[in-house]
């Protein structure tokens, strides 16, 4: 081990419960160098850097710093070690000011303390070059500037180790570049710098090492100089692997939803959907592909109605039934007063989905308790959908009045999807309907959205796992920041393909 | 209305002022760290009723009492007995992470049935109702200064003729917004009530913190108890949870303040001023608006005047909120309770 080391890591296991997140990790980090670990969502690259953080604690394996032995039990320990960690959610008091955020919890350094720590703050910044008005408050930052803050505050603690989980995932490209002007500053002067990603154009031009997970393993090293963005993709997306889900052809397929420039900007004044056009038919299943971020959750709600849309988007409902509606602009419940048949199972189950404190009668009657007459709730029939939807799909509850929340994850999800296909519907969009669940639950989702799609409901699947989405959908939809960044056929795509779409913008990149 | 009228508002609302300033910085102390104590007016029956047995049991067992010992065995009584209160409140909320507002309100309804307990069987002790007095203690408490408060005329009436607890208040009102503002240990403090993520990984330790404000807040909180027994009913007892009413114009007091000590140094008095409008208002402006609000009975317009404070307290409400400046709005934590396995 040559002196250039700055951290090692040998053998890191990391489980929680049944899932391991990271199987026996080893790589290396360096001084005088930005390593980027690269890996999809779920491939243990934010874990692993948690262990060093002292955010978790690695259930077996061995970590040195600078040639030692350590262990590191908590976030103090870490800064004792000179590592710092940059989270993607920022840990920053809002209404003190920046100068306050940077000595929280550090002791006092004689009399004129503050104006002491503030000098020793403004070196650090012409050090490197940032810039920062060390008395303005958190809440008046923008996040550019909050991240800033959390580099400083980390510096200012003396790590020579910054771990960046995602940094660029909320700033604009001016930002990201002064951003690595930044970080090349600090390689420059020793400094040992990771960066958590999944973006290879950045990888491609700020780091000198890649290295790679992938579902929790270690892939490999590469030096930057000598890879391109397919060799990284394919070690990222790894082999093809043929999932055993049967996927029928429906040949009768009728338009159901025309999405057109669609566009949604959220609070923090960001595009989060940008001008997203697309056709869904009936019979077919579309896949919703990206990384997650990338706008999937916000698109569903928009057509929901829950998301508030930017003039010029449209979205038309066409059902044989119920003729043609436009969407934009009417809210959910309005939706279902007119009678149209969009089924959501939401990626939160518990939170927008179904209420955990209530069992699956009073759940399945959330959706129509206004019909009836009279004040009074009528029970009879959401209590018959409630035993058909625990026979069908095999809920395991001990009671339909069970609270939802004491079930396992599958059988809150069975519970979701049961009252969502209950309402006959003629779309079905799904948010990460497996996430949390088994194998075996998981196939028995896939199978009811193979039913439905066979029934002539058009089904919407968004999902993480590329090998299911290449298996499940007709076709698959890549968002990229927001944007529909191609859509290609589910048989004959690969994995390859879908990557570099997830992670490399085609226009202006 | 003479002047003679408005100097004994005035020194009426500087007395009731002083009972709330005690409640409302103490819980301000609370609150700062995140813990939202409801228990506030109980505590300041506890407070009270401690510092009255202390009181008692030593003015029984010595003809002579000396009056530094009275004062010094009340107010060890009362910051012991609140600050135990302090502690459960803490142990409930902070360890057990029990509901703060519900275990706030359990603790007034506690704190006020216990204070009435005991206060019936020490009024029993002495002999019936109306006889309980531990006046060498309250005599030590309203001792006054030696020139300045009786040679200054009009000054003195105004200003100095108080017990001193009146004046350390004050000064602890001050030192209290000295310490959030200008302390590291206040700035950990107000990180705790803030976010409590953020200080945990910084390496503060948010449980010391939390214990810690809402013990030595409630001790504060529970002074004004000892402070309404000896000075504001002058060593007397009665079961009618005076203290409890005043409390709850002390937790009213914090929202009022917008969570700074030094606006309880005048907000307080105001408080007090609206409180006494009931029985200083001038007879021609209470005609005026009896008549106006076509009220037929001097004592139901005087429940009208007795709500001022409370429709102060919302109109600063409405006014801060609109304002939206952050600095004025509640530590952001407020009442939740901490996981730090959920960061």
């Amino acid at each position: 081990m040559d002196n250039n080391c700055a951290v090692q890591l040998t053998n890191i296991t990391k489980s929680f419960g049944p899932v391991v997140a990271n199987e026996n990790v080893s790589f290396d980090i360096r001084k005088h160098e930005v390593l980027a670990l690269l890996g999809e969502n779920g491939s243990g690259k934010t874990t692993i850097m948690n262990m060093l953080a002292g955010i978790y604690y690695p259930d077996s394996g061995e970590i040195y710093v600078n040639g030692n032995l350590v262990s590191i039990k908590d976030p103090k320990d870490a800064y004792a070690l000179g590592i710092g960690m940059i989270h993607q959610h920022y840990k920053l008091i809002d209404v003190f000011s920046a100068l306050e955020n940077i000595v929280l919890g550090l002791k006092a350094e004689g009399k004129k303390d503050l104006s002491m720590a503030r000098e020793k703050v403004s070196e650090i910044c012409s050090k490197y070059g940032f810039e920062m008005d060390l008395d303005m408050k958190v809440y008046d930052m923008t996040v550019s500037q909050k991240q800033t803050l959390e580099i400083i505050k980390v510096l200012y603690r003396g790590a020579d180790i910054l771990i960046l989980d995602e940094p660029t995932a909320v700033l604009t490209p001016q930002e990201t570049a002064r951003l690595f002007n930044i970080l090349r500053n600090m390689r420059d002067d020793g400094k040992a710098i990771v960066i958590i990603t999944h973006k290879l154009n950045e990888v491609m031009e700020i780091s000198d090492r890649v290295t790679i997970l992938r579902k929790g393993q270690y892939i490999g090293t590469v030096n930057t100089a000598e890879t391109n963005p397919q060799q990284l993709t394919e070690m990222m997306v790894g082999e093809k692997i043929t999932l055993d889900i049967k996927r029928d052809l429906v040949e009768e397929k009728n338009l159901r939803l025309e999405v057109k420039n669609l566009t949604v900007i959220n609070n923090e004044n960001k595009r989060v959907v940008d001008d997203v056009t697309f056709n869904l038919y009936s019979g077919e299943v579309l896949g919703i592909a990206g990384i997650s971020g990338s706008g999937q959750k916000e698109l569903l709600e928009a057509i929901m109605g829950l998301q508030k849309c930017e003039p010029g988007s449209s979205v038309v409902y066409y059902s044989t039934a119920h003729g043609v509606h436009e969407l934009v602009g009417l809210s959910t419940q309005e939706i279902i007063e007119h009678g149209l048949h969009l089924a959501f199972v939401p990626e939160d189950r518990l939170g927008m989905g179904l209420v955990g404190n209530m069992g699956m009668t009073d759940n399945v009657m959330l959706k129509r308790y206004r019909k009836g007459p009279g004040p009074f709730l009528h029970r009879e029939q959401p209590h018959q959908t409630a035993v058909k939807i625990k026979e069908e799909l095999d809920v395991q509850t001990p009671d339909l009045e069970y609270p939802l929340r004491k079930l396992s994850g599958g059988n809150v999800q069975k519970v979701l999807v049961g009252r969502e296909i209950n309402n006959k519907p003629t779309v079905l969009m799904t948010a990460y309907a497996v996430r949390g669940l088994d194998i075996n639950t998981s196939y028995a989702i896939y199978n009811l959205l193979n039913e439905q799609k066979k029934r002539g409901v058009a089904v919407v699947y968004v999902g993480e796992d590329l090998d299911v989405l290449l298996a499940l959908s007709d076709r698959i939809m890549v968002l990229c920041n927001g944007k529909v960044n191609g859509i290609l056929d589910g048989r004959t795509a690969n994995k390859e393909e879908v990557g570099l779409l997830m992670t490399h913008l085609k226009e202006g990149e | 209305m003479t002047l003679d009228v408005i100097i004994a508002w005035i020194t009426a609302a500087i007395t009731f002022g002083t009972v709330i300033m005690f409640g409302c910085i103490g819980e301000t102390l609370n609150e700062k760290a995140g813990g939202l104590n409801l228990g506030t007016p109980g505590i300041m029956m506890l407070g009270g009723i401690a510092s009255l047995a202390g009181a008692f049991f030593y003015e029984r067992s010595t003809p002579n009492p000396v009056p530094i010992v009275c004062v010094l065995i009340s107010l060890i009584s009362c910051l012991v007995v609140s600050g135990l209160a302090g502690l459960l409140y803490g142990f409930l909320t902070i360890t057990l992470r029990a509901n703060q507002n519900v275990t706030g309100l359990t603790l007034t309804i506690f704190g006020n049935g216990i204070a009435n307990f005991f206060g019936g069987s020490l009024v029993k002790l002495s002999g019936g109702v109306g006889q309980i007095s531990v006046a060498s203690t309250s005599k030590a408490f309203k001792a006054t200064m030696p020139f300045i408060s009786s040679n200054l005329g009009i000054v003195s009436q105004l200003l100095f003729k108080y017990g001193w607890l009146t004046y350390v208040v004050l000064i602890m009102a001050f030192a209290m917004q000295y310490f959030f503002n200008k302390t590291r240990t206040g700035l950990n403090l107000r990180s705790v009530g803030e976010n409590p993520a953020t200080a945990d990984a910084a390496g503060i330790n948010v449980t010391k913190y939390k214990y810690a404000a809402s013990c030595l807040g409630a001790a504060i909180s529970g002074l004004g108890g000892l402070y309404y027994v000896m000075d504001y009913v002058k060593g007397t007892w009665s079961n009618d949870s005076g203290i409890e009413a005043l409390g709850w114009l002390a937790v009213a007091l914090v929202i009022f303040t917008s969570w700074k000590p030094k606006n309880a140094t005048w907000g307080a008095y105001l408080f007090g001023f609206c409180y006494w409008i009931y029985l200083y208002i001038p007879a021609g402006i209470n005609n005026a608006l009896m008549k106006l609000f076509n009220v037929s009975r001097t004592t139901y317009m005087q429940n009208l005047y007795k709500m001022i404070p409370y429709i102060v307290t919302i109109i600063v409400l409405v006014l801060v909120s609109s304002k939206k400046k952050r600095e004025n709005q509640a530590p952001q934590s407020l009442g939740i309770s901490y996981f730090r396995e959920e960061r």
